[in-house]
C-alpha cells in the first residue's frame, strides 16, 4: 500500500525519483481511498514551475475539491494526461497509471524533506 | 430493489416517467396559431431559418406538457415538503407574505428605468431595507446592487482595494483567507486581482491567529473571515484578529452568509469587522437556488461608504427640498383630483416622509456598477417584508432558535455520533460519522438512508477537514416535534448499521432514483438530451 521506494509528504503526495533527477509525483493510497472516486484532475502545465508544499493544481472527487500540493521544487517536464479521460486510475493504480506529473528537481537535498514508507505510515495511525 | 425496509413502494415508478421530448409525436400541437390577419413579410435571408430538424422541439399537446411537469414537481423535494437540514445552506421556510407583498402591482410592474420621483414607494423599500442591514450589522453603508453572495464578496473586495488605492495603498494586494472558508471566498479574492494566501486552522476550528501574526504584513490588503465558520462555530478570537489584521494595515471582511446565527445578538461592525455581505435567502428568507435571482447586499464603515456599487438610495434630508418636489408634482397631478394618485398618500407619522425625497444615487468614490440596475427588487422588497413583519424582537428570536435547535439535536445525538468539535454549536452542528464508518457504513450511506424516511440529507464530506462529516442545520423554522423525529432516525439508522449494514449501503430504496452512480455522473456527465437515447 505504501511502496518503499517512494518518498511522502504529510500532504499525501509521494514522490518517485527515477534517472537524473527527475521526479514522477502522486497522491498515496490513503489519500485517493478518503477522497472517494476522482471525478477530475487538475494538471499542470508543461514547463510551469512547482515550489515543494505549494499548490499545483486540484484534484475533485465525488466528495469535494482538494488542492494538490508538490513534495518537491523544479519544473513541470510531464504530465499524465491519461488523467484528463480517465481520473479513476488515481483510484485504481495511484503509484503506477494514476501518476499526475513528472518535475525535473531544482534540489534533490529537498528530499530529505519528505518521509519514507515507515514513517508516513506511521502519521496515518 | 425493495427489501421491505420500508413499506411504501416507489409511487414514482409506477409513473410514466419519459422525458418531455421522448412523449413527442410528430405533428401533435398544444395549441392551433390564428391565421395571419397582416400581410406576410418576406424573409430577409432564408439562413435565418433554422431547420426543424436541428431544432428538435418536442411535439405535444397541452394535457402532457401539465402532466409532466406537474409529475415532475411531485418528484421534487423541498422545504414545502420535507424537513431539510442542509448544512451551510439554511434551508428554512420562507412565509408566503414575502411572495405576496413582492406580487403587489405597485412593486411588480414598475421598471427600474422610472423616474425616482414616480416610484417612491420602491425607493423607499430600499432605503428602509439599507437602515435594516446597516442596523444589523452596524456597517451603515449599505449597497443593495449585488446579485448574489459571492457578487457581494466580490463588491467588498473591490472596495477594500478602492479604499486602499485611495490612501496609496495600492501594492497591498494579498488577501488572507482561512483554510476553512466558503469556497467563494479565494475565488472571489481572485476575481478581484488579489492574491490568497492561506491562514491555518487550529484544532478547535478556529483561526490559527500566530500563523495569521505571520502572515499579516504590509502586503495585506483584507483578511477574509466566515462567521460563523464553517464548522458552525464563533470565532472566538475575533476581535484579537481583527485588531492583528487593523494593525497591518489592512481591511476586514466578513463572510456574513451565516448572518441568520447573529441577529439581533452580535453586529459586525462591533467586532471590528469593515466589510461583510449579506445572502438576503438564508438569513431573510428569500427563495434559495435555481439560478437565482438573488441578493447579496454589501455592508461596510461610515468611513467605506463613499466606494459603495452604484446606485444606492438617499433620503433628502432637508423638508424644504422635498417640500418643493411635492409642490412640483402635485400641480401637475391637481386636475385629476387626489382620488387619482397611484402613489399611496404618506401616513402622518411619517408625515416628513414626502413624495420625490428618496432617489437613486452614486457614491463618490464608487467602485460603480455590477449590474445593469438596482439589483434583485422583487427579493429586496421579499426581504424587507420579512423584516418587516418579524421586528426587531423577531429577528433576535430567529437566530437565537437556530442556534437551540441545532444544539438540541448536537446534545441528543452526541452519545451515538462524534462531534467535529466539542463546542456549543452556532446555527449548525457538524456531526461526524466515524464510529459507524468504522462498523462499515460512510456517512454518504447515513445520509441517503435518511431520504428514505423522508428526510432531506445533511451535507455531506464538508468542512474537509472533518472525517465522515454530516453538516447538520435545522433553522429556526422547525418544530421540537420534527427535531425530535430527526434524531429518532438517526438513532434508527444508526441501529441498523448493526443489525442491517448492508441495507443502509443500498439505500435509498424508496425514491423514484435508487442509489446513483455518482462518479460516472460526474466523470461522463450526460447534459442533453439526445434522440439516439445516449
Amino acid at each position: 500500500m505504501y511502496p518503499d521506494d517512494l518518498k511522502y509528504s504529510s500532504e499525501h503526495e509521494w514522490a518517485r525519483v527515477g534517472n537524473g533527477d527527475v521526479a514522477e509525483v502522486g497522491i498515496t493510497n490513503f489519500a485517493q481511498d478518503t477522497l472517494g472516486d476522482v471525478v477530475f484532475v487538475e494538471l499542470p502545465e508543461i514547463g510551469s514551475k512547482v515550489d515543494q508544499f505549494d499548490k499545483f493544481g486540484e484534484i475533485e472527487s465525488v466528495k469535494a475539491v482538494s488542492d494538490l500540493f508538490s513534495p518537491v521544487s523544479g519544473t513541470v517536464t510531464a504530465v499524465n494526461e491519461e488523467l484528463e479521460q480517465s481520473p479513476e486510475l488515481v483510484n485504481s493504480d495511484p503509484y503506477g497509471d494514476g501518476w499526475i506529473m513528472e518535475v525535473q528537481l531544482d534540489d534533490p537535498s529537498e528530499l530529505d524533506e519528505l518521509m519514507d514508507s515507515q514513517t508516513y505510515q506511521g502519521t496515518l495511525e | 430493489m425493495s427489501d421491505g425496509v420500508v413499506p411504501n413502494a416507489s409511487v414514482a415508478d409506477m409513473h410514466d416517467r419519459r422525458l418531455l421530448m421522448d412523449r413527442s409525436v410528430s405533428g401533435r400541437r398544444a395549441i392551433e396559431m390564428p391565421a395571419a390577419d397582416v400581410p406576410l413579410a418576406e424573409m430577409p435571408s432564408d439562413d435565418l431559418l433554422r431547420d426543424a430538424d436541428d431544432l428538435q422541439l418536442p411535439e405535444v399537446s397541452q394535457l402532457d406538457v401539465i402532466r409532466y411537469f406537474t409529475l415532475l414537481s411531485r418528484l421534487n423535494f423541498s422545504i414545502d415538503t420535507n424537513f431539510y437540514p442542509l448544512g451551510s445552506c439554511t434551508m428554512k421556510y420562507n412565509p408566503k407574505l414575502n411572495d405576496q407583498v413582492a406580487s403587489l402591482g405597485g412593486f411588480a410592474n414598475i421598471h427600474p428605468l422610472q423616474t425616482d420621483e414616480s416610484v417612491q414607494g420602491a425607493l423607499e423599500v430600499m432605503f428602509e431595507l439599507q437602515q435594516w442591514l446597516g442596523e444589523a450589522t452596524a456597517l451603515p453603508g449599505v449597497g443593495l446592487a449585488p446579485l448574489a453572495g459571492a457578487q457581494g464578496e466580490y463588491a467588498g473586495l473591490l472596495i477594500a482595494r478602492a479604499a486602499l488605492e485611495m490612501r496609496g495603498e495600492s501594492h497591498r494586494k494579498v488577501a488572507l483567507i482561512p483554510d476553512s472558508a466558503h469556497g467563494t471566498n479565494p475565488a472571489s479574492a481572485a476575481m478581484a486581482g488579489l492574491d490568497v494566501v492561506t491562514v491555518k486552522t487550529d484544532e478547535f476550528g478556529n483561526v490559527d491567529v500566530e500563523d495569521l501574526r505571520a502572515k499579516a504584513d504590509e502586503n495585506a490588503c483584507v483578511f477574509m473571515l466566515t462567521i460563523p465558520s464553517t464548522l458552525g462555530l464563533f470565532e472566538p478570537n475575533i476581535i484579537e484578529i481583527n485588531n492583528i489584521i487593523h494593525d497591518a494595515g489592512g481591511l476586514v471582511y466578513a463572510d456574513g452568509a451565516n448572518l441568520n446565527a447573529l441577529l439581533g445578538l452580535v453586529k459586525l461592525g462591533d467586532l471590528g469587522v469593515d466589510i461583510c455581505h449579506s445572502n438576503l435567502h438564508k438569513t431573510f428568507s428569500t427563495p434559495h437556488g435555481g439560478g437565482g435571482p438573488g441578493a447579496g447586499p454589501v455592508m461596510v464603515t461610515e468611513e467605506l461608504a463613499s466606494f459603495l456599487p452604484e446606485p444606492i438610495v438617499v433620503k433628502s434630508d432637508t423638508t424644504r427640498h422635498s417640500g418643493s418636489t411635492t409642490r412640483h408634482s402635485g400641480e401637475s397631478r391637481n386636475p385629476e383630483g387626489p382620488g387619482q394618485s397611484d402613489i399611496p398618500t404618506p401616513s402622518p407619522s411619517q408625515g416628513e416622509i414626502k413624495r420625490g425625497s428618496y432617489h437613486l444615487t452614486r457614491p463618490d468614490n464608487s467602485i460603480g456598477k455590477i449590474n445593469g440596475f438596482h439589483g434583485s427588487f422583487s427579493i429586496l422588497v421579499r426581504a424587507y417584508t420579512y423584516m418587516q413583519s418579524l421586528g426587531g424582537d423577531g429577528l433576535r428570536a430567529v437566530s437565537e432558535n437556530a442556534l437551540i435547535n441545532a444544539n438540541y439535536i448536537q446534545a441528543r445525538l452526541r452519545d451515538r455520533f462524534d462531534l467535529a468539535v466539542d463546542r456549543l454549536c452556532m446555527h449548525e452542528t457538524v456531526l461526524s460519522g466515524k464510529r459507524q464508518a468504522d462498523r462499515g457504513v460512510p456517512a454518504l450511506s447515513i445520509a441517503k438512508r435518511l431520504l428514505d424516511y423522508g428526510i432531506h440529507a445533511p451535507t455531506m464530506y464538508f468542512p474537509l477537514i472533518v472525517p465522515e462529516a454530516l453538516m447538520v442545520e435545522p433553522t429556526e423554522t422547525e418544530s421540537k416535534e420534527t427535531l425530535d423525529r430527526f434524531v429518532a432516525v438517526m438513532q434508527a439508522i444508526d441501529d441498523e448499521i448493526d443489525s442491517d449494514p448492508d441495507s443502509v449501503n443500498h439505500a435509498p430504496h424508496t425514491l423514484p432514483n435508487t442509489r446513483l452512480d455518482e462518479a460516472t455522473a460526474a466523470r461522463r456527465p450526460v447534459l442533453r438530451w439526445s434522440s439516439n437515447g445516449d
